[in-house]
Protein backbone atom coordinates (compact mmCIF):
# COMPACT_ATOMS: atom_id res chain seq x y z
CA UNK A 1 0.00 0.00 0.00
CA UNK A 2 1.36 3.76 -0.57
CA UNK A 3 3.13 5.19 1.74
CA UNK A 4 4.06 8.68 2.50
CA UNK A 5 6.53 9.24 5.27
CA UNK A 6 6.51 12.07 6.71
CA UNK A 7 5.02 14.64 4.27
CA UNK A 8 6.73 17.52 4.56
CA UNK A 9 3.69 20.43 3.29
CA UNK A 10 7.08 23.09 2.71
CA UNK A 11 8.27 21.15 0.09
CA UNK A 12 5.83 20.72 -1.81
CA UNK A 13 4.63 22.99 -4.92
CA UNK A 14 2.04 22.65 -7.21
CA UNK A 15 3.20 21.74 -10.73
CA UNK A 16 2.00 21.23 -13.91
CA UNK A 17 2.35 16.72 -14.46
CA UNK A 18 4.79 16.95 -17.20
CA UNK A 19 6.91 19.79 -15.35
CA UNK A 20 7.23 17.13 -12.57
CA UNK A 21 8.36 14.60 -14.83
CA UNK A 22 11.04 17.28 -16.32
CA UNK A 23 12.11 18.05 -12.96
CA UNK A 24 12.69 14.79 -12.28
CA UNK A 25 14.42 14.04 -15.32
CA UNK A 26 16.75 16.95 -14.49
CA UNK A 27 17.30 16.13 -11.03
CA UNK A 28 18.44 12.63 -12.49
CA UNK A 29 21.01 14.21 -15.05
CA UNK A 30 20.64 12.63 -18.19
CA UNK A 31 23.92 13.53 -20.80
CA UNK A 32 21.48 13.08 -23.98
CA UNK A 33 18.00 13.98 -24.10
CA UNK A 34 16.39 13.50 -27.66
CA UNK A 35 12.41 13.96 -28.22
CA UNK A 36 10.24 15.18 -31.09
CA UNK A 37 7.21 17.13 -29.51
CA UNK A 38 3.89 15.46 -30.16
CA UNK A 39 0.64 15.73 -27.79
CA UNK A 40 -0.04 15.12 -24.72
CA UNK A 41 3.80 14.78 -24.16
CA UNK A 42 4.58 18.52 -25.30
CA UNK A 43 5.15 20.13 -22.39
CA UNK A 44 7.49 17.68 -20.70
CA UNK A 45 9.84 18.33 -23.45
CA UNK A 46 9.49 22.07 -23.78
CA UNK A 47 9.86 22.05 -19.99
CA UNK A 48 13.50 20.08 -20.42
CA UNK A 49 14.49 22.19 -23.48
CA UNK A 50 13.67 25.38 -20.98
CA UNK A 51 15.92 23.69 -18.39
CA UNK A 52 18.81 23.70 -21.28
CA UNK A 53 18.24 27.08 -22.67
CA UNK A 54 18.46 27.97 -18.25
CA UNK A 55 21.63 25.98 -18.39
CA UNK A 56 20.21 23.78 -15.16
CA UNK A 57 20.82 20.66 -16.78
CA UNK A 58 24.97 20.56 -16.97
CA UNK A 59 26.95 17.91 -19.21
CA UNK A 60 23.85 17.55 -21.54
CA UNK A 61 23.04 17.23 -25.11
CA UNK A 62 19.95 18.05 -26.15
CA UNK A 63 19.09 16.81 -29.79
CA UNK A 64 16.52 18.27 -31.94
CA UNK A 65 15.43 15.79 -34.01
CA UNK A 66 12.81 14.93 -37.31
CA UNK A 67 10.86 12.49 -35.91
CA UNK A 68 10.41 9.81 -33.29
CA UNK A 69 12.44 7.49 -34.79
CA UNK A 70 15.00 10.34 -35.28
CA UNK A 71 14.96 10.71 -31.93
CA UNK A 72 15.18 7.25 -30.70
CA UNK A 73 18.01 6.54 -33.12
CA UNK A 74 19.94 9.00 -32.01
CA UNK A 75 19.55 7.79 -28.21
CA UNK A 76 21.00 4.03 -29.95
CA UNK A 77 23.87 5.73 -30.75
CA UNK A 78 24.50 8.55 -27.40
CA UNK A 79 23.55 5.71 -24.98
CA UNK A 80 26.10 2.61 -26.91
CA UNK A 81 28.65 5.79 -26.30
CA UNK A 82 28.12 5.61 -21.94
CA UNK A 83 25.39 8.26 -22.07
CA UNK A 84 22.21 8.51 -20.01
CA UNK A 85 19.54 9.13 -22.20
CA UNK A 86 16.32 10.41 -21.84
CA UNK A 87 13.54 11.27 -24.45
CA UNK A 88 9.12 11.00 -24.35
CA UNK A 89 6.61 10.47 -26.40
CA UNK A 90 3.21 8.78 -27.25
CA UNK A 91 1.23 7.24 -29.34
CA UNK A 92 1.72 7.96 -33.03
CA UNK A 93 5.19 9.19 -32.26
CA UNK A 94 5.53 5.96 -29.91
CA UNK A 95 4.27 3.56 -32.93
CA UNK A 96 7.11 5.05 -35.71
CA UNK A 97 9.39 4.14 -32.73
CA UNK A 98 8.38 0.57 -32.97
CA UNK A 99 11.48 -0.20 -34.97
CA UNK A 100 14.31 1.25 -33.21
CA UNK A 101 12.40 -0.21 -29.66
CA UNK A 102 13.36 -3.63 -30.79
CA UNK A 103 16.83 -2.37 -31.40
CA UNK A 104 17.47 -0.16 -28.53
CA UNK A 105 16.49 -3.32 -25.98
CA UNK A 106 18.46 -5.59 -28.81
CA UNK A 107 21.70 -3.96 -28.62
CA UNK A 108 20.73 -3.94 -24.53
CA UNK A 109 20.80 0.40 -23.80
CA UNK A 110 19.33 1.92 -20.99
CA UNK A 111 16.98 4.07 -22.30
CA UNK A 112 14.14 5.49 -20.36
CA UNK A 113 11.44 7.09 -22.31
CA UNK A 114 8.20 8.54 -20.65
CA UNK A 115 5.02 7.15 -22.59
CA UNK A 116 2.08 9.86 -22.29
CA UNK A 117 -0.80 7.68 -22.71
CA UNK A 118 -2.55 8.07 -25.83
CA UNK A 119 -5.33 6.74 -28.22
CA UNK A 120 -4.19 6.14 -31.49
CA UNK A 121 -5.36 6.79 -34.84
CA UNK A 122 -7.66 6.10 -36.46
CA UNK A 123 -10.09 7.88 -35.91
CA UNK A 124 -7.35 10.54 -35.13
CA UNK A 125 -7.76 10.89 -30.73
CA UNK A 126 -5.49 12.53 -28.64
CA UNK A 127 -6.87 11.49 -25.38
CA UNK A 128 -5.76 9.11 -23.26
CA UNK A 129 -6.02 5.51 -23.32
CA UNK A 130 -3.47 2.53 -23.22
CA UNK A 131 -2.91 1.19 -26.63
CA UNK A 132 0.38 3.45 -27.33
CA UNK A 133 2.58 1.33 -25.27
CA UNK A 134 0.27 -1.66 -24.77
CA UNK A 135 1.04 -2.50 -28.10
CA UNK A 136 4.64 -1.79 -27.42
CA UNK A 137 4.64 -4.75 -24.48
CA UNK A 138 6.59 -7.46 -26.72
CA UNK A 139 9.80 -4.90 -27.36
CA UNK A 140 11.58 -6.15 -24.79
CA UNK A 141 11.04 -2.57 -22.82
CA UNK A 142 10.31 -2.63 -19.12
CA UNK A 143 6.95 -0.97 -18.88
CA UNK A 144 6.04 1.02 -15.37
CA UNK A 145 2.44 2.51 -15.44
CA UNK A 146 2.34 5.25 -12.32
CA UNK A 147 -1.27 6.07 -10.76
CA UNK A 148 -0.52 10.05 -10.30
CA UNK A 149 1.90 13.11 -11.04
CA UNK A 150 3.96 12.28 -7.68
CA UNK A 151 4.58 8.39 -8.76
CA UNK A 152 5.16 9.27 -12.56
CA UNK A 153 8.11 11.92 -10.96
CA UNK A 154 10.11 9.16 -8.58
CA UNK A 155 9.45 6.36 -11.14
CA UNK A 156 11.62 8.45 -13.33
CA UNK A 157 14.62 7.85 -10.85
CA UNK A 158 14.12 4.59 -10.18
CA UNK A 159 13.40 3.62 -14.04
CA UNK A 160 17.09 5.06 -14.97
CA UNK A 161 18.34 2.93 -11.53
CA UNK A 162 16.22 -0.62 -12.70
CA UNK A 163 17.44 -0.15 -16.52
CA UNK A 164 20.97 0.75 -16.07
CA UNK A 165 21.84 -2.33 -13.41
CA UNK A 166 24.54 -4.28 -14.61
CA UNK A 167 22.31 -7.44 -14.47
CA UNK A 168 19.49 -5.70 -16.06
CA UNK A 169 20.49 -3.27 -18.88
CA UNK A 170 17.09 -2.89 -20.80
CA UNK A 171 15.64 0.19 -21.40
CA UNK A 172 12.49 1.11 -19.85
CA UNK A 173 9.13 2.42 -20.74
CA UNK A 174 7.85 4.84 -17.52
CA UNK A 175 4.11 5.50 -18.44
CA UNK A 176 1.16 8.03 -17.46
CA UNK A 177 -1.87 9.03 -18.53
CA UNK A 178 -2.02 11.67 -21.14
CA UNK A 179 -3.53 15.01 -20.42
CA UNK A 180 -5.08 13.58 -17.06
CA UNK A 181 -1.33 13.23 -15.23
CA UNK A 182 0.47 15.10 -18.09
CA UNK A 183 -1.62 18.26 -17.99
CA UNK A 184 -3.04 18.41 -14.46
CA UNK A 185 -1.81 20.55 -11.18
CA UNK A 186 -1.07 18.52 -8.57
CA UNK A 187 0.57 19.48 -5.19
CA UNK A 188 3.98 17.54 -5.57
CA UNK A 189 7.54 17.34 -4.25
CA UNK A 190 9.72 18.17 -6.99
CA UNK A 191 12.81 15.13 -6.63
CA UNK A 192 15.79 16.41 -5.17
CA UNK A 193 18.81 16.62 -6.56
CA UNK A 194 21.17 16.01 -3.89
CA UNK A 195 18.93 13.02 -3.00
CA UNK A 196 18.80 11.65 -6.16
CA UNK A 197 22.41 12.02 -6.14
CA UNK A 198 22.12 9.35 -3.03
CA UNK A 199 19.46 7.49 -4.91
CA UNK A 200 20.47 6.82 -8.20
CA UNK A 201 24.18 6.04 -9.14
CA UNK A 202 26.37 7.14 -12.06
CA UNK A 203 26.18 5.31 -15.09
CA UNK A 204 29.08 3.08 -15.89
CA UNK A 205 28.37 0.77 -18.91
CA UNK A 206 30.77 -1.82 -19.05
CA UNK A 207 31.54 -1.39 -22.88
CA UNK A 208 31.38 1.57 -25.07
CA UNK A 209 31.68 2.73 -28.45
CA UNK A 210 34.57 4.83 -28.51
CA UNK A 211 37.02 5.44 -31.18
CA UNK A 212 40.07 4.50 -29.63
CA UNK A 213 38.75 1.25 -28.84
CA UNK A 214 36.56 0.13 -31.67
CA UNK A 215 33.39 -1.90 -30.51
CA UNK A 216 30.25 -3.18 -32.92
CA UNK A 217 26.86 -3.05 -30.68
CA UNK A 218 23.61 -4.91 -31.98
CA UNK A 219 26.29 -7.24 -34.58
CA UNK A 220 24.64 -9.70 -37.08
CA UNK A 221 23.88 -12.84 -35.20
CA UNK A 222 22.96 -15.72 -37.43
CA UNK A 223 20.61 -18.82 -36.57
CA UNK A 224 23.66 -20.10 -34.46
CA UNK A 225 23.58 -17.86 -31.57
CA UNK A 226 20.12 -15.36 -32.25
CA UNK A 227 18.08 -17.38 -29.88
CA UNK A 228 20.74 -16.93 -27.08
CA UNK A 229 20.32 -13.22 -27.15
CA UNK A 230 16.74 -13.70 -26.91
CA UNK A 231 17.76 -16.29 -24.11
CA UNK A 232 19.85 -13.36 -21.98
CA UNK A 233 17.02 -10.81 -22.98
CA UNK A 234 14.52 -12.94 -21.09
CA UNK A 235 16.82 -13.42 -17.88
CA UNK A 236 17.12 -10.04 -17.54
CA UNK A 237 13.10 -9.31 -17.45
CA UNK A 238 13.60 -12.16 -14.87
CA UNK A 239 16.23 -10.21 -12.90
CA UNK A 240 14.23 -7.00 -12.84
CA UNK A 241 11.27 -9.00 -11.74
CA UNK A 242 13.22 -8.13 -7.84
CA UNK A 243 15.43 -4.90 -8.59
CA UNK A 244 11.95 -3.26 -9.04
CA UNK A 245 11.23 -4.24 -5.65
CA UNK A 246 14.31 -3.18 -4.28
CA UNK A 247 14.67 0.09 -6.19
CA UNK A 248 10.84 0.71 -4.65
CA UNK A 249 12.40 0.14 -1.06
CA UNK A 250 15.78 2.02 -2.05
CA UNK A 251 13.39 5.07 -3.29
CA UNK A 252 11.44 4.87 0.45
CA UNK A 253 14.79 4.71 2.39
CA UNK A 254 16.27 7.64 0.88
CA UNK A 255 12.62 9.88 -0.09
CA UNK A 256 9.89 8.54 2.16
CA UNK A 257 7.52 7.67 -0.51
CA UNK A 258 6.27 4.43 -2.05
CA UNK A 259 3.92 2.86 -4.04
CA UNK A 260 4.19 -0.44 -4.66
CA UNK A 261 6.94 -2.55 -6.42
CA UNK A 262 5.46 -4.62 -9.04
CA UNK A 263 2.17 -4.89 -7.72
CA UNK A 264 0.51 -2.49 -5.06
CA UNK A 265 -3.30 -3.75 -2.83
CA UNK A 266 -5.86 -1.71 -1.77
CA UNK A 267 -8.14 -3.54 0.46
CA UNK A 268 -7.78 -6.98 -1.12
CA UNK A 269 -7.08 -8.35 2.27
CA UNK A 270 -10.71 -10.11 2.37
CA UNK A 271 -11.61 -9.16 -1.23
CA UNK A 272 -14.09 -11.23 -2.62
CA UNK A 273 -14.04 -9.57 -5.70
CA UNK A 274 -10.53 -8.02 -6.51
CA UNK A 275 -10.22 -5.37 -9.16
CA UNK A 276 -7.05 -4.78 -11.50
CA UNK A 277 -5.81 -2.04 -13.31
CA UNK A 278 -2.92 0.21 -14.53
CA UNK A 279 -2.59 4.03 -14.04
CA UNK A 280 -4.51 7.19 -13.04
CA UNK A 281 -8.36 5.15 -12.97
CA UNK A 282 -6.61 3.81 -9.69
CA UNK A 283 -7.63 6.69 -8.05
CA UNK A 284 -11.07 6.90 -9.69
CA UNK A 285 -11.32 2.82 -8.57
CA UNK A 286 -9.73 3.88 -4.75
CA UNK A 287 -12.70 6.50 -4.31
CA UNK A 288 -15.77 3.64 -5.69
CA UNK A 289 -14.15 0.86 -3.60
CA UNK A 290 -14.19 3.33 -0.43
CA UNK A 291 -17.74 3.69 -1.18
CA UNK A 292 -18.61 0.04 -1.73
CA UNK A 293 -16.89 -0.85 1.80
CA UNK A 294 -18.91 1.42 3.39
CA UNK A 295 -21.93 -0.54 1.99
CA UNK A 296 -19.88 -3.81 3.53
CA UNK A 297 -19.21 -4.54 0.15
CA UNK A 298 -15.48 -6.86 0.14
CA UNK A 299 -14.13 -5.27 -2.93
CA UNK A 300 -10.04 -4.70 -3.30
CA UNK A 301 -7.75 -3.35 -5.77
CA UNK A 302 -4.93 -4.92 -7.55
CA UNK A 303 -2.66 -1.97 -9.08
CA UNK A 304 -0.22 -3.13 -12.03
CA UNK A 305 2.80 -1.34 -11.46
CA UNK A 306 4.41 -3.46 -14.07
CA UNK A 307 3.26 -4.45 -17.11
CA UNK A 308 6.68 -5.38 -18.08
CA UNK A 309 8.03 -7.93 -16.66
CA UNK A 310 4.32 -9.14 -15.89
CA UNK A 311 4.48 -10.05 -12.23
CA UNK A 312 3.07 -13.73 -12.58
CA UNK A 313 3.91 -14.79 -8.76
CA UNK A 314 3.23 -10.92 -6.87
CA UNK A 315 -0.52 -11.37 -8.85
CA UNK A 316 -1.23 -15.28 -8.24
CA UNK A 317 -0.67 -14.50 -4.47
CA UNK A 318 -2.60 -11.57 -4.19
CA UNK A 319 -6.05 -13.25 -6.07
CA UNK A 320 -5.47 -16.55 -4.68
CA UNK A 321 -8.10 -16.40 -1.97
CA UNK A 322 -10.13 -14.01 -4.40
CA UNK A 323 -14.04 -15.18 -5.44
CA UNK A 324 -13.70 -12.98 -8.97
CA UNK A 325 -11.04 -11.34 -10.71
CA UNK A 326 -11.65 -8.36 -12.64
CA UNK A 327 -8.98 -6.91 -14.69
CA UNK A 328 -9.75 -3.10 -16.40
CA UNK A 329 -8.17 -2.45 -19.90
CA UNK A 330 -7.94 0.75 -21.68
CA UNK A 331 -7.02 -1.20 -24.84
CA UNK A 332 -8.56 -3.66 -27.05
CA UNK A 333 -7.02 -6.90 -28.59
CA UNK A 334 -8.85 -6.57 -31.91
CA UNK A 335 -9.82 -9.97 -32.86
CA UNK A 336 -9.61 -11.33 -29.20
CA UNK A 337 -12.66 -8.47 -27.67
CA UNK A 338 -9.74 -8.60 -25.01
CA UNK A 339 -7.40 -5.80 -23.05
CA UNK A 340 -4.06 -7.13 -22.59
CA UNK A 341 -4.12 -6.98 -18.64
CA UNK A 342 -7.17 -9.61 -19.01
CA UNK A 343 -5.48 -11.89 -21.23
CA UNK A 344 -2.54 -11.83 -19.02
CA UNK A 345 -4.08 -12.18 -15.57
CA UNK A 346 -6.26 -15.21 -17.52
CA UNK A 347 -2.31 -16.72 -18.40
CA UNK A 348 -0.78 -16.22 -15.18
CA UNK A 349 -3.70 -18.19 -13.17
CA UNK A 350 -3.87 -20.93 -16.05
CA UNK A 351 -1.84 -24.02 -15.08
CA UNK A 352 -1.98 -23.05 -11.49
CA UNK A 353 -4.34 -24.63 -8.71
CA UNK A 354 -5.92 -21.28 -8.35
CA UNK A 355 -9.41 -21.71 -10.10
CA UNK A 356 -11.53 -18.77 -9.85
CA UNK A 357 -13.67 -16.82 -12.99
CA UNK A 358 -11.48 -13.76 -14.65
CA UNK A 359 -14.22 -11.22 -16.18
CA UNK A 360 -12.50 -8.56 -18.16
CA UNK A 361 -13.82 -4.78 -18.70
CA UNK A 362 -12.79 -2.56 -21.56
CA UNK A 363 -13.13 1.09 -20.36
CA UNK A 364 -12.20 4.64 -21.09
CA UNK A 365 -10.83 4.35 -24.52
CA UNK A 366 -9.78 7.16 -26.52
CA UNK A 367 -10.57 8.95 -23.25
CA UNK A 368 -13.93 8.91 -22.27
CA UNK A 369 -14.59 9.45 -18.89
CA UNK A 370 -14.64 6.72 -16.32
CA UNK A 371 -16.90 7.39 -13.45
CA UNK A 372 -17.59 6.13 -10.11
CA UNK A 373 -20.46 4.50 -10.90
CA UNK A 374 -19.64 2.78 -13.84
CA UNK A 375 -16.96 0.69 -11.51
CA UNK A 376 -19.98 0.52 -9.61
CA UNK A 377 -21.73 -1.30 -12.22
CA UNK A 378 -18.73 -3.49 -12.85
CA UNK A 379 -18.75 -4.20 -8.96
CA UNK A 380 -22.21 -5.68 -9.48
CA UNK A 381 -21.72 -7.43 -12.53
CA UNK A 382 -18.76 -9.06 -10.63
CA UNK A 383 -20.95 -9.82 -8.11
CA UNK A 384 -23.27 -11.95 -10.40
CA UNK A 385 -20.03 -14.07 -11.58
CA UNK A 386 -19.21 -14.97 -8.18
CA UNK A 387 -22.60 -16.19 -7.50
CA UNK A 388 -23.43 -18.04 -11.12
CA UNK A 389 -20.74 -18.11 -13.17
CA UNK A 390 -19.23 -16.20 -16.10
CA UNK A 391 -21.50 -14.98 -18.69
CA UNK A 392 -19.31 -12.82 -20.87
CA UNK A 393 -15.75 -12.54 -20.36
CA UNK A 394 -15.16 -9.64 -21.86
CA UNK A 395 -16.76 -6.41 -23.01
CA UNK A 396 -16.83 -2.79 -22.85
CA UNK A 397 -17.84 -1.54 -19.61
CA UNK A 398 -19.37 1.75 -21.47
CA UNK A 399 -20.19 1.17 -24.46
CA UNK A 400 -23.09 3.39 -26.08
CA UNK A 401 -24.95 0.92 -27.78
CA UNK A 402 -27.49 4.03 -29.19
CA UNK A 403 -24.89 5.00 -31.61
CA UNK A 404 -24.54 1.65 -32.97
CA UNK B 1 31.69 -18.83 -27.76
CA UNK B 2 30.39 -17.27 -24.46
CA UNK B 3 27.96 -14.09 -26.22
CA UNK B 4 28.10 -10.55 -24.49
CA UNK B 5 24.92 -9.29 -24.37
CA UNK B 6 23.66 -7.17 -26.51
CA UNK B 7 25.66 -8.31 -29.35
CA UNK B 8 29.28 -6.34 -28.48
CA UNK B 9 31.88 -7.35 -29.98
CA UNK B 10 35.53 -6.36 -31.08
CA UNK B 11 35.78 -4.34 -34.25
CA UNK B 12 36.76 -6.49 -37.33
CA UNK B 13 35.34 -9.85 -35.97
CA UNK B 14 33.67 -10.29 -39.32
CA UNK B 15 36.82 -11.01 -40.24
CA UNK B 16 36.16 -15.25 -39.70
CA UNK B 17 32.33 -14.83 -41.21
CA UNK B 18 34.05 -14.88 -45.19
CA UNK B 19 31.11 -13.68 -47.51
CA UNK B 20 32.71 -14.57 -50.65
CA UNK B 21 30.59 -17.36 -51.28
CA UNK B 22 27.91 -14.64 -52.06
CA UNK B 23 29.15 -13.72 -54.88
CA UNK B 24 27.82 -14.68 -58.35
CA UNK B 25 30.03 -12.80 -61.18
CA UNK B 26 33.93 -12.48 -59.95
CA UNK B 27 36.15 -9.43 -60.68
CA UNK B 28 39.06 -9.77 -62.86
CA UNK B 29 42.20 -7.35 -63.70
CA UNK B 30 42.98 -7.02 -67.17
CA UNK B 31 47.03 -5.56 -66.07
CA UNK B 32 47.76 -4.47 -69.58
CA UNK B 33 44.78 -2.07 -69.13
CA UNK B 34 45.70 -0.54 -65.75
CA UNK B 35 47.40 2.65 -64.91
CA UNK B 36 47.22 2.24 -61.44
CA UNK B 37 44.67 4.80 -60.68
CA UNK B 38 43.54 3.35 -57.46
CA UNK B 39 39.89 4.03 -57.94
CA UNK B 40 38.78 0.73 -57.56
CA UNK B 41 40.53 0.56 -54.35
CA UNK B 42 38.78 3.59 -53.28
CA UNK B 43 35.38 2.45 -53.85
CA UNK B 44 35.57 -1.50 -53.02
CA UNK B 45 32.44 -0.74 -49.99
CA UNK B 46 34.04 -4.22 -48.72
CA UNK B 47 38.09 -3.41 -48.60
CA UNK B 48 38.62 -6.17 -51.04
CA UNK B 49 40.89 -4.88 -53.57
CA UNK B 50 44.43 -4.88 -52.17
CA UNK B 51 47.09 -2.68 -53.27
CA UNK B 52 50.46 -4.90 -54.40
CA UNK B 53 54.00 -3.70 -54.06
CA UNK B 54 54.52 -3.03 -57.90
CA UNK B 55 51.73 -0.34 -57.75
CA UNK B 56 48.94 -2.92 -59.24
CA UNK B 57 45.98 -3.92 -57.04
CA UNK B 58 44.62 -7.64 -56.73
CA UNK B 59 41.07 -8.72 -54.99
CA UNK B 60 40.82 -10.41 -51.77
CA UNK B 61 37.93 -12.83 -53.06
CA UNK B 62 37.14 -14.50 -49.62
CA UNK B 63 35.21 -10.74 -48.92
CA UNK B 64 34.54 -9.44 -52.40
CA UNK B 65 30.70 -10.14 -53.03
CA UNK B 66 31.14 -9.31 -56.51
CA UNK B 67 28.75 -6.15 -56.63
CA UNK B 68 30.86 -4.89 -59.47
CA UNK B 69 31.44 -1.44 -58.89
CA UNK B 70 35.30 -1.47 -59.56
CA UNK B 71 34.40 -2.54 -63.15
CA UNK B 72 31.51 -0.07 -63.66
CA UNK B 73 33.78 2.86 -62.24
CA UNK B 74 37.19 1.83 -63.49
CA UNK B 75 38.15 4.26 -66.54
CA UNK B 76 39.80 2.04 -68.42
CA UNK B 77 37.99 -0.97 -68.17
CA UNK B 78 40.64 -2.78 -66.71
CA UNK B 79 38.11 -4.97 -64.53
CA UNK B 80 35.81 -7.33 -66.20
CA UNK B 81 32.91 -9.45 -64.41
CA UNK B 82 33.12 -13.35 -65.18
CA UNK B 83 30.37 -15.64 -64.08
CA UNK B 84 31.01 -17.67 -61.09
CA UNK B 85 32.30 -21.63 -61.83
CA UNK B 86 33.09 -24.34 -60.11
Amino acid sequence: MTVIRDLDKDKMVVAEGSYTVASAVKACKPNVISAYPITPQTHIVEDLSQFMADGEIPNCEYINVESEFSALSALVGSSAAGARCYSATTSQGLELMHEVLFNVSGMRLPVVMTIVNRAVSAPINIWNDHQDSISQRDTGWIQLYAEDTQEISDMTAQAFKIAEDKDILLPAMTCMDGFILSHVHEPVELLESDLVDEYLPSYEPEYVLDPKNPMSFGAFADPESYTEFRYLQQQSMDNAVKKIEDAATEFYDIFGRYYGGLIDEYETEDAEIIIMAMGSVIGTIKDAIDKLRDKGEKVGLLKIRSFRPFPVEAIRKAVKDAKVVVPIDKNISLGLNEGALCTETKACLYNTSINMPVVGFMIGHGGRDIRISTIESIVEQAKKVADSGIEVESQYADLKEEML
Amino acid sequence: MTLLPGGVCKAGSTIVNKTGGWRTFKPVYDYDKCVKCKLCELLCPDMSVLPRDDGYFEFNYDFCKGCGICANECPKDAISMTLEEK
